[in-house]
């Protein structure tokens, strides 16, 4: 603490002969090996708390190295937050279980609210449950080692399967950065393996992420955009494509949600609309309409109505069968 | 993190914490800092002690911490707050950009312009993680879900028009919101459903409509107390006097894994599974199984598998189909 304090305020660099003759903690220093090694210790944890601490020499004549903290690479620069803003970060700090990343968040707040944001506790009126259902962002566990990594520039090693179906296959990747898209994590690196650029869902890493090799091997190619690589791997094709579908008056609810126009038609004898919506996902549109049954008749086109009576069949087929 | 550079941050940042909030409260310092009250008078201590070389009385900090405030009288240079860390503004980016797509969690205008005042101020620490770009139109907040946002927030009855998926139906009722609860990937309004006399969770993006009224939310005691009854989306917390299906996965289908409470009975050799799954309404479940056609296979309960097969053979009717084909 008095480190800090001292390399904060000279307007010189500092000799650790300086530090050790007038910050108090180092004076009673019994030799000259326990002052080195206690003062690179505490040097070290300051490092790792991303103190900035920097080295130069006092004068011209100054043969000696010594140090300082640049007040300005020091702070945090001034940050105003809205009411608004500071209760969507006071809630957001809530997603996370695991102790490293509430411990980050929690820091984080501490130095905002030292900056002078008010951000309060949050209320009890948003309640972010842990419910055991993995698959959807990913082991908050994954997400840590590999933030840490990308953060001390190391390589990292994980399994990874496309589904769940799908066996484990190892794979060695040098992680540029973590990106969310669409609610989901994506890491983007180099991957070894295959030597080019890869994206791996986080949900879809296995446990047992670690980092390997030395820091610093890892560096981030200038001019890559990592939203754009994230981006074009997942997207999916866009729409375009319309479908009309039949449905009963009073059902398919979800349908007539989705729907870009609907028309009153009488079928077979039953009232109800005729439906135009947007495809988008094929699978999930088709299963939704199977869903309704005779509730809701594709019209067109052709090939989503195959693929919703192929539905029909199969499920009709295993009655059959039994 | 070790405990002892844990508090060395704290040390750190608490004297520009209390030139920040003036005149703050014991308990109140101590709850934002993290720590016990003891911890806190300890550090407070220890602070006392420090300051600038030369040792004089001149150069140490001085708070003035005998009453219930704290106040700074000398900060010996120690003015502001440490610059975040990658772990640190990672981790509330992160957060706020998870949340963002969840409606009706945070103000997503605000979540936007708190990511971005945050990645400027964090600086080179915001690197190792990136959002997808925006897009204008996300920004705004559907009118329901910010109504029922801030029908929580202010302790309001609200009016909604909801779609039922296990009824298949949009209707009107009147609810008492107790508080907002993330599940899985989704977001909820648990909320005393008036017509049903019960709790009931309410997905947001199932809220066709809201209305704030002018009444205060009341929900009963008990039913605030209890937290969200989430044993329908938990294939560990599943609900014994519920029914159960018993049903055949096919490997071509494993996602289902991720995104519906199953639980796995036993592997098949073709690398399928057969799996289990509670559910409340057998119109949903019928239409569950009948969406996933050769995908899933219902073996059980029996009334399940009849209704399946009768709505199958009904809906191929309706395309002119018969089974025979």
């Amino acid at each position: 603490m008095n480190l800090v304090i001292a390399l904060l305020s000279t307007r010189t660099y500092l000799t650790a002969e300086q530090i050790r003759a007038t910050v108090a903690g180092y004076q009673d220093s019994p030799s000259d090996e326990a002052f080195s090694r206690m003062f690179e210790r505490d040097k070290n944890e300051l490092r790792d708390l991303g103190v900035p601490l920097e080295t130069g020499r006092a004068s011209a004549f100054e043969t000696i190295e010594g140090y300082r903290i640049n007040r300005v690479a020091y702070a945090l620069p001034p940050v105003e937050l809205s009411a608004d803003e500071a209760a969507a970060v006071a809630i957001a700090t809530q997603l996370w279980e695991s102790q490293e990343m509430v411990n980050a968040t929690q820091g984080a707040l501490l130095k905002l609210r030292a900056a002078g944001v008010d951000v309060d506790q949050p209320d009890a009126d948003v309640a972010i449950t842990a419910v055991a259902m993995p698959g959807l962002r990913g082991s908050e566990e994954a997400l840590g080692i590999l933030l840490s990594a990308i953060d001390s520039g190391r390589a990292v090693q994980f399994s990874h399967r496309a589904n769940r179906g799908a066996p484990y296959v190892d794979r060695t990747l040098e992680p540029w950065g973590v990106v969310t898209y669409r609610g989901r994590w994506y890491v983007v690196g180099h991957d070894r393996d295959r030597e080019a650029p890869r994206t791996f869902r986080v949900s879809r890493i296995g446990d047992g992420v670690r980092a390997v090799g030395p820091d610093r091997a890892v560096t981030r190619p200038d001019g890559v955009n990592l939203r754009d690589i994230v981006h074009r791997a997942v997207s999916e094709w866009p729409a375009g494509e319309q479908a009309r579908v039949w449905v009963a008056r009073g059902r398919a609810t979800s349908l007539r949600r989705e729907a870009a126009g609907s028309v009153p038609s009488i079928r077979d004898g039953r009232d109800g609309d005729e439906l135009s919506l947007d495809i988008g996902m094929v699978d999930r549109l088709a299963r939704e309409i199977a869903g309704y049954g005779a509730d809701a008749v594709v019209v067109e086109p052709e090939s989503l109505r195959d693929n919703v009576i192929g539905r029909l069949r199969a499920q009709a087929g295993q009655a059959v069968r039994r | 993190m070790s405990n002892v550079s844990n508090r060395l941050v704290r040390l750190l940042n608490m004297v520009p914490y209390f030139q920040a909030n003036p005149q703050i409260s014991h308990a109140e310092a101590a709850a934002e800092l993290g720590v016990t009250r003891k911890q806190l008078l300890a550090d407070l201590n220890q602070l006392w002690m420090c300051g600038l070389p030369g040792g004089g009385p001149g150069d140490l900090i001085d708070l003035d911490f005998e009453g219930d405030t704290i106040e700074v009288m000398f900060s010996a240079g120690m003015d502001r707050a440490l610059r975040l860390t990658s772990p640190e503004a990672t981790g509330v980016l992160m957060a706020l950009r998870a949340l963002v797509d969840v409606p009706g969690v945070v103000d997503p205008e605000a979540a936007r312009s708190a990511i971005a005042k945050i990645e400027a101020a964090a600086g080179a620490a915001g690197g190792s993680a990136a959002g997808a770009p925006t897009l204008a139109d996300e920004d705004v907040e559907n009118q329901a879900t910010a109504a029922v946002r801030a029908a929580t927030r202010d302790r309001r009855a609200l009016s909604i028009e909801y779609h039922s998926a296990s009824h298949d139906t949009v209707s009107q009722r009147v609810v008492d919101p107790i508080r907002i609860a993330v599940i899985g990937d989704r977001s909820y309004l648990e909320a005393w459903c008036r017509t049903a006399e019960g709790v009931r969770l309410f997905r947001f993006d199932r809220i066709v409509d809201a209305r704030v009224l002018d009444e205060p939310s009341a929900p009963p005691e008990p039913a605030v107390q209890a937290g969200p009854d989430t044993s329908l989306f938990s294939a560990e917390s599943a609900d014994p006097t519920l029914p159960s299906a018993t049903l055949l996965i096919d490997a071509s289908v494993s996602w289902m894994f991720d995104y519906y409470p199953l639980r796995v009975l036993r592997e098949l050799p073709d690398g399928g599974w057969e799996a289990a799954m509670t559910y409340a309404s057998d119109d949903w479940m019928a239409r569950f199984v009948l969406g996933f056609g050769a995908g899933v296979q219902v073996l059980g309960p029996p009334g399940l598998v009849e209704r399946v097969a009768h709505c199958a053979v009904t809906a191929l009717a309706a395309y002119g189909v018969s089974i025979g084909e």
